[in-house]
């Protein structure tokens, strides 16, 4: 199963993600904002990234320039979690290097089903 | 539906919702008052777009509804679209109070959305320019029957460090229907050498065909996050009716977008609004707590490690361990009782928001100020003290502070000062609250109370018995309040809540120059300060907050009243007494006045005497509840374990007070 780092600053969505992805065996550290992220990619390595857009500190669109930067993660999936009304974030996430998006609000199967087409 | 059961982060979501809506109305009123910091903006957006989030997640649909609306309109604000006026500052501080409500009856399992929230809904619609695009659902698509498509796709270089992989989407293509690779070619500007293709580059581009009667939508859905990373054509390759392309969907991306809201929004009445009351602890006081225990556990070790081999030589270190375990004890509870310890500024970041509403409502000017929000106190006192707070400070602009005209006239500027102050002062917790007022209107309260029958005509009153006055019950009432030009509403309300928590509220007052309330507080109401009293075999602890006096009486100070009862002379003034023992029915007591010591407590301004038989002390005490125990019993507030190990109560006086009364009354009425 897989590494996943699920990046949110409200508790409550990435303690569902988090759950969710452990119930289906996956392995999940979790970080509040894009800095601590950051800290917790440079010192692990992963197979998927799901980072909120709006954070304090450093917001999703900054980290996913940041860890593009990094040799380690050039090739890794990042997914942002983004809501409908954005779709010039959508685009920024992506001009940072994003590999994709799902749309909030999700459910724990729609979270799965498109873990699972990132992951193969 | 689901395999994961989403109500477990419920509690998490409300938390941190009410956060969000404090952290918005505080960067509000910094806007307020003139602030230009940009982060305000972006930190008000961020809270509303989480807790839009996180309700539409957690299926809290009219939450979700209202801070959709609420966002738009502070994404235009963030983008500049639109400028940030007074006026829509007091709509979003509407909506942060209209949303706190929404989440108390989404907790509660009610009904969320009511007249009020829906009619500040479409206040925020309206004021929302272009609302309805956002709100138009995508319409179901004319679905065109094809035979398949034909997919041209080319990678930019970049693809790859997007993280996208040309393989997953030629799996997800195969899961719709037949794929069939027609060619696959190398995109121009590819290296001509082998040995100078950069494996992280993508060179490549394919001819596709789809077969199949796959929708549109579901085509455009596998490539929609590669938008800006490939260069893309898709269309059908039977190519009959040419209208097909045209009357495609829109992207995929807004369609499924629309889709899942509705999904969980069954499940909200089914939460129950269990909620534990919970506390958010500092990982250093926990760390602390963990510190102490380790030492707590080498005491331990040193001590049975004495015990095994005793012999008196080892006196000395016998008396150092237990010297050693007294201090680990002692910080131990220091430490537990800290974790129920949170700082004031919870209560206090109510107030600049009261004050602006005071402020306009009053047409006043006031500038707050406030000082030592970290000071911290117990949970349970920092629930209990907001209300009497806000009754002071609503009390100090409505009546304290002159309006801007009669300052100016006074010769002060026409901004009053509020100042709340918390600090800690010996055991217990200050909280002041100054204003910069007229003071307090002598005239007026003994006018008052010579009306009222509190004071006779032509009483010579000091200074501190006027200010004394606006804490008796029955001074005024709410009804009285508007013609009053002292101060007095519910002060005896105020004065009864803080002594509930085992305080003491008093007021110093200049004439002219302002007022100070002054509440001191117990840091904690788990520990109070008691005397301990004997009582035949029993030993009855007596708050000391509660007591005025003990004494020895005279037999002829003390009368038989009709029906039983006994007063007795106290300060020129005759009380009721309770002999304690015949009240708790405690055997072999002292039933001799002038061998027993009576003890004048003291509660809403009524006294009693308590007869007991000796006093044994002071000593601080852990109040453990009675109820949660056995059961509740009337003149007792819980019970705590002596120094020797044996149990003793606590009196409750305003229970003892009520019980002294009732008898008196019954008596009077046999």
């Amino acid at each position: 199963m897989a590494k996943i780092l699920a990046v949110d600053d409200s508790a409550s969505m990435r303690g569902m993600v988090a759950f969710t992805l452990r119930g289906a065996g996956h392995e999940v550290a979790e970080a509040e904002n894009g800095q601590l992220a950051l800290d917790v990619a440079r010192g692990s390595s992963f197979d998927l990234v799901l980072a909120d857009v709006n954070m304090p500190v450093m917001d999703g669109i900054a980290m996913v320039r940041e860890l593009r930067a990094m040799d380690a993660y050039k090739g890794v999936p990042i997914l942002m979690l983004t809501t409908e009304s954005h779709t010039e974030k959508k685009m920024e996430g992506k001009a940072a290097g994003a590999t994709g998006w799902l749309v909030k609000p999700f459910d724990p199967e729609q979270l799965l089903a498109t873990v699972k087409r990132v992951l193969g | 539906m689901s395999s994961v059961d989403l109500t477990q982060f419920h509690k998490t979501f409300f938390e941190e919702s009410l956060e969000g809506l404090d952290a918005m109305e505080a960067a509000l009123l910094a806007l307020d008052s003139g602030s230009t910091d940009g982060e305000l903006v972006h930190t008000i957006f961020r809270a509303a777009h989480s807790i839009k989030g996180g309700a539409a997640t957690f299926g809290f649909t009219d939450v979700a509804a209202f801070t959709h609306v609420a966002e738009s309109l502070l994404e235009e604000v963030r983008s500049e679209r639109r400028g940030i006026d007074a006026e829509l500052i007091d709509l979003l501080l509407r909506s942060v109070d209209c949303l706190r409500g929404m989440l108390a009856r989404s907790r509660a399992g009610q009904p969320v959305a009511d007249a009020e929230s829906e009619a500040l809904r479409g206040e925020l619609v309206r004021l929302v320019s272009g609302e309805a695009a956002v709100a138009v659902a995508v319409a179901a698509a004319p679905k065109a029957v094809v035979a398949g498509w034909n997919i041209d796709f080319s990678a930019l270089p970049h693809l790859l460090h997007t993280g996208n992989e040309p393989l997953r989407l030629f799996r997800e293509l195969q899961q719709l229907g037949r794929l069939e690779v027609l060619r696959a070619f190398l995109v121009d500007g590819a290296p001509a050498q082998l040995a100078d293709f950069d494996p992280t580059t993508c060179h490549l581009g394919w001819q596709l065909r789809l077969h199949g009667d796959v929708a549109r939508a579901d085509v455009d859905a596998v490539f929609d996050w590669l938008d800006g990373d490939c260069v893309l054509a898709i269309k059908p390759f039977d190519a009959a009716p040419a209208a097909s392309e045209a009357a495609a969907p829109a992207p995929a991306a807004v369609a499924a977008s629309a889709a899942p809201p509705a999904k969980m929004a069954v499940r909200e009445t089914a939460t129950a609004s269990s909620e534990g009351s919970s506390i958010r602890v500092g990982i250093d006081k926990v760390d602390a707590l963990i510190n102490m225990m380790g030492e707590l556990v080498i005491t331990q070790s040193m001590l049975s490690d004495i015990g095994e081999k005793f012999d008196m030589s080892q006196l000395e270190r016998l008396r150092e361990g237990l010297v050693q375990l007294e201090r680990n004890t002692r910080e131990l509870q220091e430490s537990v009782m800290r974790i129920r310890m949170l700082s004031i500024a919870s209560v206090f970041n109510r107030f600049p928001r009261l004050v602006r509403d005071l402020e306009r409502k009053l047409g006043k000017q006031v500038r707050l100020e406030l000082h030592g929000e970290n000071t911290e106190l117990d949970k349970t006192v920092l629930e209990k003290i907001g209300d009497p707070l806000v009754h002071l400070v609503r009390n100090a602009i409505d009546h304290g502070l002159e309006s801007p005209e009669k300052r100016k006239a006074a010769g002060k500027s026409e901004t009053g000062t509020l100042k709340l102050n918390a600090y800690h002062e010996g055991g217990n917790i200050v909280v002041q609250i100054s204003d910069d007022g007229a003071g307090l209107n002598h005239a007026a309260i003994v006018a008052k109370a010579q009306q009222r029958g509190l004071v006779a005509e032509g009483q010579e009153l000091s200074d501190a018995e006027v200010a004394e006055l606006i804490f008796q019950p029955g001074f005024s009432t709410a009804a009285q309040a508007t013609d009053l030009s002292g101060r007095g509403v519910g002060m005896d309300v105020v004065r009864r809540n803080v002594r509930d928590l085992g305080g003491t509220v008093g007021v110093r007052s200049v004439t002219g120059q302002g007022s100070t309330f002054t509440i001191a507080l117990p840091l904690t109401l788990a520990i109070i300060d008691g005397l301990v009293t004997a009582v035949g075999e029993e030993r009855y602890i007596v708050p000391l907050i509660s007591i005025v006096e003990s004494l020895r009486l005279k037999a002829d100070t003390v009368r038989k009243i009709a029906g039983g009862g006994e007063v007795f002379l106290f300060r020129d003034e005759y009380l009721p007494m309770m002999r304690l023992y015949k009240a708790f029915g405690c055997a072999d007591a002292v039933s001799d006045i002038e061998s027993g010591i009576v003890v004048v407590v003291e509660e809403d301004g009524r006294r009693v005497g308590l007869l007991v038989d000796d006093l044994l002390g002071q000593q601080q005490a852990v109040v453990k509840s009675l109820e949660a125990h056995y059961q509740r019993v009337q003149g007792i507030s819980g019970a705590t374990i002596l120094s020797d190990g044996s149990v003793a109560l606590i009196v409750d006086v305003s229970g003892v007070v009520r019980l002294g009364q009732s008898q008196g009354q019954r008596r009077k009425a046999a």
